[in-house]
């Protein structure tokens, strides 16, 4: 019962900011704020669930179940190549911004690296 | 010497072990062994994609740098829940420069995706000399308070780990 309550808690948290988190990315004004939308969902939004998968899992079936933290691992790592991905030819596109345009920054880089096949 | 021949990677087949055990979900003698095998061969095949790779050197502060980042994501989180679904108006989008005193692909890698995930931060681009990040902030008030979080809270403990 406890257990059910507390696994209730975290899939509740885990779907209200996976909706923050979208309702960022329909309501900001431009790309790159936009871009802070999914990051929150994709970190604390599958977290919550993640966690309440976990509980689950683990206590339903006799043996614990640890491929949570293979999706945890999974997404830690792919979601900030493709922000950065994302944003990197946002910049290249010059797309429109509220934030000053980081001149420089972007001078020098297509000077130096006009494909911009470099990754950091 | 026969050690760096069969195990160029320690932590890479560590960790690689411990990813087929968790992944098959099971700690049978059987996919012990296949792990295992798995963990040698495939760094020994992949070698020539990763050039000269920083051990990590400290690992206790490797985990304590993983917790302080968990927190932060946390933390952060609800700030910018609270940003996102306040008056647009209020924020302040910024693109910031973090200057990088970390020299190595590997480790710069590791701030630009921990910057990015704490919400309210992604890291954008890193300089062709790899001197500086370019991050974008969703609503930044304090540039250089930014900043020295950052390089306190991320960068120091990584030149730490990697001792670099």
């Amino acid at each position: 019962m406890l257990l059910e309550i507390v696994i209730s808690l975290f899939i509740l948290i885990g779907a209200a900011f996976a909706l923050i988190g979208s309702i960022g990315l329909a309501r900001l004004p431009d790309f790159y704020m936009r871009l802070h939308g999914p990051t929150k969902a994709t970190t604390l939004g599958v977290g919550g669930l993640v966690i309440a998968s976990f509980l689950y899992f683990s206590h339903g079936w006799e043996d614990v179940s640890l491929h949570e933290i293979l999706v945890t691992l999974f997404l830690f790592i792919t979601a900030p190549i493709s922000a950065s991905l994302a944003s990197k030819a946002a910049l290249h596109l010059k797309l429109r911004s509220l934030a000053p345009a980081p001149e420089t920054i972007a001078k020098q880089e297509d000077a130096a690296d006009p494909a911009g096949e470099r990754q950091g | 010497m026969i050690m760096t021949r069969f195990l160029p990677q320690p932590w890479l087949s560590l960790m690689l072990f411990l990813l087929w055990l968790l992944l098959v979900n099971s700690v049978a003698p059987g996919h012990l062994v296949l792990g295992a095998i798995l963990a040698l061969l495939l760094p020994l095949f992949t070698q020539r994609f990763w050039p000269d790779r920083p051990a990590v050197q400290r690992p206790l502060v490797a985990l304590r740098l993983l917790g302080v980042v968990l927190l932060d994501i946390v933390l952060a989180n609800l700030t910018v829940a609270r940003q996102v679904l306040g008056p647009v108006k209020r924020l302040h989008p910024r693109f910031v420069r973090v200057p990088l005193d970390l020299t190595h692909e590997f480790p710069i890698t590791i701030l630009a995706s921990i910057i990015s995930l704490t919400p309210g931060t992604v890291s954008v681009d890193v300089t062709p000399d790899r001197k500086a990040l370019l991050v974008h902030g969703l609503s930044v008030d304090d540039e250089p308070a930014l900043v020295a979080d950052i390089k306190a809270r991320y960068e120091a403990p990584l030149m730490e780990v990697f001792r670099c």
